[in-house]
């Protein structure tokens, strides 16, 4: 057998095991062009959320001296991810030695070293029926949004080295075992668990989110935060950034059905249900509370409703799609607008408020949404004991990635230091760190 | 001659150069500014997040006229850049002693 990674893992054996597994147990299988051809594009896509379309949603918001570290930070990330997720991440994450369903060892919680420096791979080796090419290069890029969406937390004010350095530490000893952990098949500590995270609400939005607040934390508040005006300094690049997330998170959703099928179908529906109730429900509640529907509101409001849908987007159905948006615009818009300010911490882009927050709604809602009474398609028929397991899900990651993330920053923060002198960050990052600006306007 | 110093709205600048030509004023120089009178700024919000912007963006347009063209030219300003709203701006005049054009050496009236 030339496969040595579970073939049935990903999202799809999750909720479908019984079909994950049909297709594993009949012939061996076969490459197929159009799954091919639709992963390859989806991979893209997944790659364009990062870069530029994360990078602008966040460059937008920050001020006009800060915008470059911004897009140099979501730049950097994307190339550095990349190389270590091709020296160890893709192994430690996806090698499936020694896991055998139901039984918890070492390997639940962490893939070995046995595909490190993606040993093995050829261009005919195959991932259920896709080159096992482009699923590393798909997985690959859900690994760079990941550390990427933590900028937000900590903009304007952490230095470039540091980052770099928080990002390699926190990729190995969090993201990879934790996508281990939801999708590393058969004997994973979560997917055993029975924990449905379809496209990485667990994995990526609600590690990331935690390890926001967890860094806006330690890293402390920007200076003048919050009596001096930090206005977002062009709203433009915001909205483009929040379209190009909202294009891009089809190859993330769809894509995650690792085929082009009806599961990834019914994903890309559900997600632009989900996305659109979302940008309604933070718009009119934006509207009828502070009494003006805003730019950056509708924007929050779909990237809280893509976050949402994403555990979701292969077991539930257009309804629940609807209910998962709803719920999140509303809840992420006064965890963004009042939690935030009542608590004081300095997240200053709201990782926390709008991907922890509607990366745990999603994850809870995606139990019993999955239910078929629910208009759902999975094999949910016990609401409770799913929504139960979900808890189970949202509660260790949100553990285990805050007490990681604090022992990193932490870490960082006693030894080379996390932030920039009060003098850089009066000048701002681009100047200070990179001798550029980001307007060059006469 | 007098030196005449007027604060607009930025959006009537077209009309206010337009009912200038007509009088006659062959020059004029504009700058961006922001400053507050009787009109105070406004908030805005963002995720919540209150600020209050104490200044508003205007122009300052400055042109230097002889005396007999003044009258006309306050005219055609406070006509071309009303809107009845507050917040309209206002017209300085002031005593101009000397004009020189650089290129001609040209003085005073003739220089406008």
């Amino acid at each position: 057998m030339r496969f040595k990674l579970p073939r049935a893992l990903a999202a799809s054996a999750l909720f479908l095991p019984g079909l994950a597994f049909a297709q594993a147990a009949a012939a061996p299988a076969k490459l197929d062009s159009g799954d091919t051809a639709w992963m390859l594009t989806a991979t893209m896509l997944v790659l364009l959320m990062t870069i530029p379309g994360l990078a602008l949603f966040y460059g937008g918001m920050v001020r006009a001296k800060n915008l470059l570290s911004v897009l140099m930070q979501c730049f950097a990330i994307t190339a550095l991810v990349t190389v270590l997720w091709v020296v160890y991440g893709y192994s430690v994450a996806f090698d499936n030695s020694g896991m055998a369903a139901g039984s918890t060892n070492i390997h639940s919680f962490i893939g070995g070293f046995g595909h490190a420096m993606l040993a093995g791979l050829k261009p005919d080796s195959l991932y259920l029926t896709i080159p096992e090419g482009v699923f590393v290069m798909f997985q690959m890029t859900f690994a760079i949004i990941t550390p990427a969406l933590i900028v937000g937390a900590i903009a304007e004010r952490m230095k470039f080295s540091a980052l770099l350095v928080f990002t390699a530490l926190w990729f190995t000893l969090v993201y990879l075992p934790v996508a281990h952990m939801v999708w590393g098949g058969p004997g994973s500590f979560l997917g055993d668990l029975g924990v449905l995270d379809f496209a990485g609400g667990t994995v990526v939005h609600i590690n990331a989110g935690i390890a926001g607040l967890v860094g806006c934390l330690v890293i402390g508040k920007r200076r003048g935060y919050p009596n001096t005006p930090m206005p977002p300094h062009n709203l433009g690049y915001t909205l483009i950034g929040a379209s190009m997330l909202w294009l891009g998170w089809f190859g993330f959703n769809a894509g995650s059905a690792v085929a082009a099928n009806g599961s990834a179908g019914m994903a890309m529906l559900v997600t632009q249900i989900a996305t659109a109730a979302a940008a309604i429900g933070w718009t009119a509640i934006e509207w009828l509370t502070h009494r003006r529907p805003s730019v950056l509101g509708i924007a929050s409001g779909a990237v809280a409703g893509l976050v949402a849908i994403t555990p979701a987007a292969g077991t539930c159905g257009p309804g629940g799609a609807l209910v998962v948006g709803l719920v999140a615009g509303v809840v992420c818009f006064f965890c963004a607008t009042r939690l935030k300010r009542k608590f004081g911490y300095d997240d200053s882009l709201d990782v926390f408020g709008v991907h922890a927050i509607a990366g745990i709604i999603g994850a809870l809602l995606t139990g019993p949404l999955a239910a078929p009474v629910l208009g759902g398609f999975g094999t949910v028929t016990d609401l409770g004991g799913q929504f139960w397991i979900q808890c189970k899900g949202v509660g260790f990651t949100v553990v285990y990635s805050a007490v990681l993330s604090y022992v990193i920053f932490k870490g960082i923060a006693v030894t080379m230091g996390l932030r920039v002198d009060e003098e850089q960050e009066q000048v701002g990052l681009d100047i200070a760190l990179h001798e550029e600006r980001g307007y060059n306007l006469s | 001659m007098k030196w005449i110093n007027a604060i607009i709205k930025p959006f009537t600048l077209d009309d206010v150069r337009e009912a200038l030509a007509e009088v006659g004023v062959q020059g004029m120089t504009v700058t961006e500014v922001k400053g507050f009178g009787r009109q105070h700024g406004h908030t805005e919000l963002y995720r919540g997040a209150e600020y209050v912007v104490d200044f508003l963006p205007k122009l300052k347009i400055e042109i230097a006229v002889t005396d007999e063209q003044l009258e006309r030219a306050v005219e055609a300003i406070s006509t071309a850049a009303r809107t009845g709203k507050i917040g309209d701006g206002k017209i300085f005049v002031i005593d101009l002693e000397q004009a020189i054009r650089i290129r001609t050496q040209e003085v005073d009236g003739d220089a406008l």
